[in-house]
């Protein structure tokens, strides 16, 4: 079944530099469309830097990047029309109310007002959050904050939702809902790409890669590479991978 | 243009959600405008002025007393010795020191003159010499008034007549002067600084990376950051207006069109200045610091407290791109003048170029991809 879907994502030899710093050392991927794909690596692995370049937050140094079947180089702006994207820092306006967040990104994705109201509704109820409606960001939990982020980045349905650690500083509980929004956005067709350093979340990812000092060391389903590094979790193949890497400086 | 309403109606809410702010932007300049207007003046009132009579006679007496009916000049204290008098110079309780020489009387009657002296504390050198000037007319005066006593058969009309009539500012009314251009103050600091903070506040609470994942492009977002306070901006310029006006009864010979007109210009250039420097910046810090240093500058050399055309041959180079002083005097001349579009069309075109150009420069630092 995953062989018929088309590629939303198609990186080839994926270079960053910063002066003599190779942030991402020719990273070569493809993701499907619908398919939830983890971008795993330590912190400092380059996995941020890879996810602006795919965003058009940050030029690449050199590779052919498509996402969503437009270049990175010159087509930024349809690119950034067919995305979503929640940022790894709070980046919604916490002086403006959740609705007014919500009208402002969804006017600014060209959606209608009937659209802006209807998907906002919908929203805040799947959220249970209706009540806070005309509340300050400002006021409202870290946990619910990162729903509602999730929410505003796939409101104008985009193809591929970029999440980085979207569940950093999160409880269990919410970090489990907030799966479980993933989930529904994938099965509405929408890609998921996301990175994390919680290697439970890993599994629940259809594939995952693993980044190591820049590089992509293992890329495959969970179980495909559990079985490969002889492991009984994600956590383990991540700590193998990471520890063959210091062993080898 | 619906992008452009969505940011515009998101940055009137933050910035009406702020109150404190909307104190700052509203009230503050009204209140500076109302200080300023009735202390920035430079004109001399009040000279303490010490007397050294070494005489104490008639015709000292009555130099004296010429001296103390001047409403320029209040006499501070009588001295019996130079060194007292210096003492009170360099103390500063008193700006001028009259010495009326030993003899005074008896040298005028015999000899036809008589010998005064004054020292003028010069530390602000251009209050020196209006200082100066109105003791020296009060000289004139005196001697004017001797020679009739002494030689009434003398015929005292001048070779020449002169008649000073001051036109656009008869009563020389510094307030008159003053106001237009501490208004043009007004509206460029709140206006330069209120832009200048905006983006890199966004930078600095990272919610610009949202918005530079969206699709909109770089001029719907710099139109809709600078419009709300080019609004603001021009709400404030019309209610100085208003308060210069009604309050301290500023003329208003020229178009009120027309000044609006050429505000709403001189606006752009001001605001698209503090939009620019914020796309340079990284944090609100360095923006403030920045847009103070030009500023500052701007401002001391904008003609405001001295005339340009005293300035050096740099200076009057560098007052080429110092928008206020453009703008200052544009406003003065509508305001006091009654001046037409064309007897300023250089100074407006010049803003409209260096709006056009500091509008072009913000939006293309203005950087979606780092």
């Amino acid at each position: 079944m995953t062989t018929e879907r088309p590629n939303v994502i198609e990186v080839k030899n994926l270079v960053k530099k910063f002066g003599n710093f190779v942030a991402n050392d020719h990273l070569t991927f493809e993701v499907k469309q619908g398919e939830i794909f983890g971008f795993l690596g330590a912190n400092g692995a380059g996995k941020t830097t890879a996810i602006k370049i795919l965003c058009g937050l940050q030029s690449p140094t050199s590779g052919e990047i498509k996402v969503a079947g437009y270049d990175v180089y010159h087509q930024t702006n349809l690119i950034k029309r067919n995305i979503g994207y929640m940022s790894q820092k709070f980046s919604l306006y916490e002086d403006l109310t959740v609705s007014q967040n919500f009208e402002f990104y969804g006017g600014i994705y060209g959606l209608s007002r009937k659209q802006i109201k209807e998907r906002t509704k919908y929203f805040l109820e799947k959220l249970e959050l209706t009540g806070a409606a005309n509340k300050i960001l400002k006021e409202i939990p870290l946990g619910w904050k990162q729903k509602l982020a999730f929410s505003v980045a796939i409101l104008h349905h985009p193809k591929i939702v970029f999440l980085d650690e979207p569940t950093g500083g999160v409880d269990p509980v919410t970090r489990r809902q907030f799966w479980e929004m993933i989930y529904e956005a994938a099965n509405e067709g929408i890609t998921v790409f996301v990175t994390t350093h919680y290697m439970d979340e890993a599994e629940y990812c259809e594939r995952v890669s693993i980044m190591v000092d820049g590089r992509i060391e293992a890329l495959d389903t969970p179980a495909m590479l559990k079985q490969k590094y002889g492991a009984n979790s994600m956590n383990e193949v991540f700590i193998r991978l990471a520890r063959a890497q210091s062993a080898e400086q | 243009m619906r992008t452009i309403l969505y940011i515009l109606q998101k940055e009137f809410r933050q910035i009406f959600r702020e109150k404190a702010m909307l104190v700052i932007i509203l009230v503050i300049p009204m209140v500076q405008l109302l200080i300023l207007s009735f202390t920035a003046t430079f004109e001399i009132k009040n000279t303490n002025i010490a007397i050294l009579d070494h005489d104490h006679y008639v015709e000292s007496r009555n130099l004296i007393n010429k001296f103390s009916g001047s409403p320029f000049f209040t006499i501070s204290s009588f001295y019996d010795s130079y060194d007292e008098g210096v003492e009170a110079l360099k103390s500063g309780k008193t700006h001028q020191l009259l010495i009326i020489q030993p003899h005074f009387e008896r040298d005028l009657q015999r000899d036809g003159t008589g010998k005064v002296m004054i020292i003028t504390d010069a530390i602000n050198g251009s209050a020196a010499s209006i200082m100066s000037a109105y003791a020296h007319a009060i000289l004139i005066d005196f001697n004017k008034q001797i020679l009739v006593e002494h030689f009434p058969n003398l015929s005292l009309s001048d070779p020449i007549q002169i008649t000073v009539s001051n036109w656009y500012n008869p009563r020389l009314d510094y307030i008159t002067y003053m106001v237009p251009g501490i208004l043009v103050l007004l509206v460029t600091i709140i206006g330069m600084f209120l832009s200048g903070m905006n983006v890199v506040k966004e930078k600095e609470l990272g919610t610009i990376e949202q918005i530079n994942v969206t699709p909109i492009i770089k001029y719907q977002f710099i139109i809709g950051k600078l419009l709300p306070f080019w609004i603001i901006a021009m709400f404030e310029f019309s209610f100085g207006l208003f308060l210069a006006h009604f309050v301290f009864g500023v003329p208003m010979l020229g178009s009120l069109a027309l000044q609006l007109g050429t505000v709403s210009v001189y606006l752009v250039v001001v605001l698209s200045f503090g939009l620019f420097v914020s796309t340079l910046t990284d944090t609100m810090q360095q923006a403030m610091f920045i847009s103070w240093f030009f500023m500052v500058i701007f401002i001391l050399m904008s003609g405001l407290f001295t005339p340009i055309e005293s300035m050096p041959d740099w200076a009057q180079t560098v007052n080429k791109i110092n928008p206020i002083s453009y703008f200052i005097q544009i406003n003065r001349m509508i305001m006091l003048k009654g001046s037409v579009f064309s007897d300023f069309t250089r100074q407006f075109y010049s803003l409209v170029v260096y709006a056009a150009l500091m509008l072009g420069l913000s939006v293309w630092r203005y950087r979606k991809v780092a």
